[in-house]
């Protein structure tokens, strides 16, 4: 139910784009996206995409990790 | 290097927040996630490892695989009896044991039973092989109902007669309030699935937080991820507090896909489901709305009714472990007659059902008998 | 569930398929030689030692990205023989052809079966061809079978590993079983991913001239996981492998992140595992990596005494967890 991966539109054609994850690329349906656009970056799963990566968003998450980085110093590695 | 991957795969990172989770945690406390994915994650990077001593991980039923109850899984396996017809199903569904068989075995009797990674491939079959049936298993929770909605539209519209949909899908609300709601329940904090809510958005999660008092944190799938979600649970813990937090804002908005959401509801509605492990939870499953029911393969099919008794049924604990209150240990099959090779409940079936996971990451102990006999 | 036929699982190179050899090949025609389960049987034929070895080849589909079936049934039998020790000299090519199967792809196949069994400097000697009607063999299947000779006082034994020993792996791992499954209908994706099918044994002989080499083997069906698993248990001894260290390409990498696959677990038909004694590694791993094919050898892991029969991962994240032979098969996932 869970396994999906963000991959990168690199076309689109119809219904259809052309994704890139990693080094491998495959074609995924648009059917549960409004307004796709080339570039953006997009969940993968069975073969849709299920959802827009949200670049903004992503930093809420990367501003916690930053804070985490500075004021922490690991004192074990468990 | 693979974007919105690594950058949460992040070794240091992943440490520090660990490092966090240990420094505040003072007591008890036991987090449940509800998703297949959740509980590989965790096995496999050995997230347990790194939390200390006061915080249980619980795997609770997030496997949609280890959920379908055996009259289900006998109804996909009488199907592939049927004449003429091929079975198409996700590779997780393949070996699970019905009551006296499985998908597999079908196919070692020579029945036509495909793996595919998209109900589209299915779709594809259909439209490549006209005189033959195909029938596609659709099992999964929200993240994968509406694919199999949007196939069955797409059908529809394209009038591609020789498809059908066994409509096995799950839902995530009613059982998690099942779960939760009943008094049994040891769980303080709720890891809650990603991918879901990523269709479903956040409001499924708040009748648990307002009315059970339990805070959900919606969790992403890599390491540095899920140990946010833990911190971010057990810094609510210490201080008494309950909330229900987004920390997984790259993927999921509040209101989840509307279209995604859009699409399900034209084609399913809810149904009561029975879950292995749990018995039957109200509107907890998904049954297609009379509109499409020239597609359901239940109406177009006639599909005997099975005799359902199985020996592990018994001695299975998988009800309690999928509640958090035993451990797959505490089963007296675990590693004996219930392998993965031959498991009995759910827990066993699927490989990141509780059981499956503890018996491939974990020690095999004394306790357990060898595999091989 | 015990199931009284035979089933895709048995022959994934796992649990399934050990089991299977076991309980009825084993049985019915152990020897001595046979229970080694070594890639080649090494045998004495009065006063010289020679390797024999066989296997049969039923890829699907025949011609993938950087091979083909004929190529994949040379570089298989020369790979089984040079990874035991042995020169490869000769092989026998046994076919079983479905009626209906085209005589230009079979061109095709037999050309590439010349051009592999030149570049590996072994000769096909022998062979056979049969003919079953259409719907009996799925197109065509190969047999080969191969002798090699013992050139010098090289002794591999999964019984001379010793604690403390090095796991190198000549190479990026899951490069075939991706690249096959790319093809596959209703799989179909772009990954860039070519086989790695070639002959390693000019880069395995220019190995064991370095000397300190224990034991070799190539991990095929059932992948780098199983291969391992299958020589800590009868080594008796523990292997310990780091994740960071395992390369993977980034075709594979992307390519298992969306089918939810586990590249450890994935065929290989170009790569060797080597276990060496710790002095020699350094060279061992220099050597391999002057070959064409042996550019990113790399140190894995190491074998254990604190643990018996059993495969460690240490990941990421420096926690520790157990790797299992592969089970049945291992199939594209949602969950």
């Amino acid at each position: 139910m869970c396994w999906s991966i963000p991959g990168k539109i690199i076309n689109i054609k119809g219904n259809i784009a052309e994704v890139e994850i990693g080094g491998a690329r495959r074609n995924v349906r648009l059917d549960l996206i409004d307004a796709p656009a080339v570039g953006e970056y997009m969940l993968i799963h069975a073969g849709y995409a299920i959802q827009k990566v949200d670049e903004e968003s992503a930093k809420f998450t990367l501003e916690f990790f930053e804070k985490c980085r500075e004021e922490y110093k690991i004192k074990d590695k468990g | 290097m693979i974007r919105y991957v690594d950058e949460y795969r992040d070794v240091e990172l992943s440490l520090k927040i660990a490092g966090k989770i240990r420094d505040i945690s003072t007591k008890p406390f036991n987090v449940m996630e509800v998703c297949g994915g959740h509980t590989m994650a965790m096995r496999k990077y050995g997230v347990h490892k790194l939390i200390g001593p006061n915080i249980r991980l619980i795997s609770g039923p997030g496997c949609p695989v280890c959920v379908t109850s055996l009259k289900d899984i006998d109804k996909a396996i009488a199907l592939a009896w049927a004449a003429d017809v091929s079975i198409c199903t996700f590779g997780d569904m393949v070996y699970v044991p019905g009551t006296s068989s499985s998908l597999a075995q079908a196919k070692a009797e020579g029945r036509d039973v495909r793996t595919v990674y998209s109900v589209h491939d299915v779709l594809n079959f259909a439209k490549e092989e006209p005189k033959k049936e195909f029938v596609f298993i659709s099992i999964g929770f929200e993240t994968t109902a509406p694919t199999a909605a949007a196939a069955i539209i797409e059908a529809r519209e394209e009038k591609v007669n020789n498809f059908s949909v066994l409509a096995l899908n799950k839902t995530m609300p009613a059982a998690l309030t099942a779960l939760l709601g009943d008094g049994s329940s040891i769980v303080d904090a709720l890891i809650a699935p990603g991918h879901v809510s990523t269709i479903t958005g956040l409001s499924i999660y708040e009748p648990i937080v307002k009315d059970l008092g339990i805070s959900c944190a919606v969790a992403g799938f890599e390491p540095a991820d899920i140990l946010r979600a833990i911190f971010l649970l057990a810094e609510l813990f210490e201080k008494g507090e309950v909330e229900l937090i987004n920390a997984y804002e790259r993927a999921v908005k509040k209101e989840g896909n509307k279209k995604a959401l859009a699409v399900m509801s034209e084609v399913f509605e809810e149904s009561d489901a029975e879950w292995r492990g749990l018995g039957v939870i109200p509107r907890s499953g998904l049954k297609l709305r009379k509109a499409y029911a020239g597609l359901d393969a239940e109406k177009r099919f006639k599909i005997p009714a099975g005799d359902i008794s199985s020996v592990c049924e018994g001695a299975c604990i998988c009800g309690d472990i999928l509640k958090g209150i035993k451990e797959p240990p505490d089963c007296t099959l675990f590693g004996k007659a219930c392998t993965p090779e031959s498991p009995c409940g759910a827990c066993m079936v699927s490989s990141e059902g509780s059981c499956a996971a503890w018996y491939k990451y974990e020690v095999p102990s004394s306790k357990v008998a060898s595999s091989r006999g | 569930m015990n199931m009284e036929k035979i089933s895709l699982s048995h022959g994934s190179g796992g649990k399934m398929m050990h089991a299977l050899i076991e309980d009825i090949f084993f049985k019915h025609f152990g020897n001595d030689v046979l229970k080694e389960a070594g890639d080649s049987a090494c045998l004495a034929l009065g006063t010289k030692n020679i390797a024999f070895t066989t296997d049969s080849f039923v890829v699907k589909p025949i011609f993938f990205p950087g091979g083909d079936i004929g190529k994949l049934a040379v570089c298989g039998t020369v790979n089984d023989l040079a990874v035991s020790g042995a020169v490869p000299k000769f092989i026998s090519a046994a076919f079983i052809i479905e009626e209906g199967f085209l005589l230009s792809e079979l061109e095709v196949i037999a050309a590439s079966m010349r051009k592999w069994s030149d570049i590996s400097a072994v000769k096909i000697v022998t062979g056979d061809t049969k003919v079953v009607e259409k719907g009996e063999a799925d197109g065509i299947f190969i047999n080969t079978a191969g002798i090699g000779t013992f050139e010098n006082e090289v002794r591999l034994g999964i019984s001379s590993i010793k604690a403390g020993d090095k796991v190198i792996v000549s190479g990026t791992i899951g490069d075939h079983g991706i690249a096959v499954l790319s093809k596959r209908k209703g799989l179909e994706f772009e990954s860039g991913i070519m086989s790695d099918c070639r002959p390693l044994n000019r880069m395995l002989h220019e190995a064991l001239g370095v000397g300190g080499v224990r034991f070799m083997r190539d991990p095929t069906r059932g992948g780098l996981a199983t291969t391992l698993n299958e020589i800590a248990d009868k080594a008796g001894l523990g292997i310990v492998i780091n994740e960071e260290s395992i390369p993977l390409s980034d075709g594979v990498r992307g390519a298992c992140e969306i089918l939810g696959l586990d590249p450890l677990y994935i065929a290989n038909e170009g790569k060797a595992v080597i276990i060496a004694e710790p002095s020699s590694v350094k060279e061992l791993v220099l050597r391999l990596r002057e070959n064409e094919y042996g550019k990113e050898a790399v140190v894995i892991g190491e074998v254990t005494k604190d643990i018996q029969g059993k495969v460690v991962l240490r990941t990421r994240l420096g926690t520790r967890r157990f790797i299992d032979m592969l089970t049945g098969e291992q199939l594209p996932r949602i969950c």
